[in-house]
C-alpha cells in the first residue's frame, strides 16, 4: 500500500479532497465554526500520511496541482470586488480608513511582539502577512524569504480563530455598525473570517470580502517596507 | 452538460489563465515583491471596471474557483509535517502573535470605521 501511495499520482490529492469532504460533512452536521474544513482536512490527511509513512515530498507530487490553482483563483478575487464597487464608493472614507488601520495595527503588533520574542529576521516575515489571505500570504513572505509552511498555519488558525471569536471580539469592542464589522472582520481574519460574515449578513459578507483583497495588496507593500524596517532595527 | 455550456466554462476559463499568464510576466519584469496574482487581480478588476470585460465573461468559473479556494491551501497546510522541526522551538510566539494581533486588528478597524461612519452620519443629519 504504502509503495503504490508513493508512486501514484492522483493518491495526495485525492486523500485531500476526501478529507476537505469529511470536514464540510462535519461542519454542516456539527454546526459550529470550531469544524473548519481547511482544519480539519489538513489534520487528516496528516494523519493520514503519518500512518501510511507516506513523506510530505511523495504526498505533493500529486497535490501541488491542487494549489496550482491558488494564482487563478485570487485573481478572480476581482469580481466580488468590481460587485461592490457601489457599496465602496458610498463608504470610501470609513473602508479606507477601516482597511488602512487594520493593516497598520497588524504590521505594527507583529513587529512589537516579534521584537519582544527577539525573532530573527526570517522568523519575523514569516508572521508579517500573517492577517491577510493565504494566497497573498504565502507569496509574501516566500518573497521575503519567510518560512512559508509556518505562515501558511498562522494564517489558517487567524481566520480560523477570527471565524470563531469575530462576533465576540465585536461585541467586547463595541462594533456594531454592520459595514464596520466587516471591514474589521474581512481585515484581521482574511477569507475565512469573511465566511462568519457572510453569515452575520449581506452587507458584512460584502465588506468582508472586499477588505480581503484591499487589505492584501496594501500588506504586500507595507510588508516589504516593514522587513527593511526590521532588518535595520 | 451541453455543448454550449462547456465553451462558456472554458472561455471563461481561459481568460482567467491569460490574465494571470500577463501577471506572471509582469511579475518578471517588474522588480517589485509583488505576486503575479495580484498583478492579474488588479488587471481583472481594472478590465471590469472599464467595461473591456463584462462580469459575465469570467463570473461562473471565477465563483467556482473563490468557492473552492480553500481546498487549495491543503497542500500547504500539509506542509507543516514538514516543517514541524521549525516550528516546535517557535511554538510560543506563534501561539502570542496569532491571537494578539488578531484581537488587536479587528478592534482597531472596526472602531476607526465606525467612528468615521457615525461622524459622517452625524454631519449629515445636522445639516
Amino acid at each position: 500500500m504504502n509503495e503504490f501511495m508513493q508512486t501514484s499520482i492522483f493518491a495526495g490529492a485525492a486523500i485531500s479532497l476526501l478529507s476537505y469532504m469529511l470536514g464540510l460533512k462535519l461542519k454542516e452536521k456539527l454546526k459550529s465554526s470550531l469544524f473548519n474544513p481547511l482544519l480539519i482536512s489538513i489534520i487528516v490527511t496528516i494523519a493520514i500520511l503519518l500512518a501510511a509513512h507516506v513523506d510530505y515530498d511523495t504526498y505533493n507530487l500529486s497535490a501541488k496541482y491542487l494549489s496550482w490553482f491558488l494564482t487563478p483563483a485570487t485573481v478572480c478575487l476581482a469580481i466580488p470586488l468590481y460587485e461592490q464597487l457601489a457599496l465602496l464608493k458610498k463608504n470610501l472614507a470609513a473602508v479606507i480608513a477601516g482597511i488602512v488601520s487594520g493593516v497598520l495595527t497588524s504590521l505594527v503588533t507583529v513587529l512589537i511582539l516579534a521584537l519582544l520574542f527577539g525573532l530573527n529576521q526570517q522568523e519575523y516575515v514569516t508572521f508579517l502577512p500573517k492577517s491577510i489571505t493565504t494566497a497573498i500570504g504565502m507569496s509574501v513572505s516566500e518573497e521575503l524569504g519567510g518560512y512559508v509552511n509556518i505562515t501558511v498555519l498562522v494564517i489558517v488558525i487567524t481566520g480560523v480563530l477570527g471565524n470563531i471569536l469575530a462576533e465576540f471580539i465585536c461585541k467586547a469592542f463595541g462594533i456594531k455598525e454592520p459595514i464596520a464589522k466587516g471591514l474589521a472582520i474581512g481585515s484581521a481574519a482574511h477569507a475565512i473570517g469573511t465566511a462568519k460574515a457572510m453569515e452575520l449578513g449581506e452587507i458584512e459578507g460584502a465588506m468582508s470580502s472586499l477588505s480581503i483583497a484591499v487589505a492584501g495588496i496594501l500588506t504586500v507593500i507595507g510588508a516589504s517596507v516593514f522587513s527593511w524596517i526590521y532588518s535595520v532595527l | 452538460m451541453g455543448k454550449c455550456l462547456v465553451l462558456k466554462y472554458l472561455k471563461q476559463f481561459l481568460i482567467i489563465l491569460l490574465i494571470s499568464f500577463i501577471g506572471e510576466i509582469l511579475k518578471a519584469v517588474l522588480p517589485l515583491p509583488v505576486p503575479a496574482s495580484i498583478y492579474g487581480m488588479a488587471i481583472l478588476f481594472v478590465c471590469l471596471v472599464t467595461g473591456i470585460l463584462k462580469p459575465e465573461a469570467v463570473k461562473d468559473a471565477g465563483k467556482f474557483l473563490i468557492e473552492t479556494m480553500p481546498v487549495m491551501f491543503i497542500p500547504a497546510g500539509v506542509g507543516l509535517m514538514a516543517s514541524w522541526g521549525i516550528l516546535k522551538p517557535m511554538l510560543i510566539p506563534v501561539v502570542v502573535i496569532t491571537v494578539v494581533v488578531l484581537v488587536a486588528v479587528m478592534a482597531v478597524s472596526g472602531r476607526v470605521a465606525q467612528a468615521i461612519i457615525r461622524h459622517e452620519r452625524s454631519k449629515k443629519s445636522n445639516e
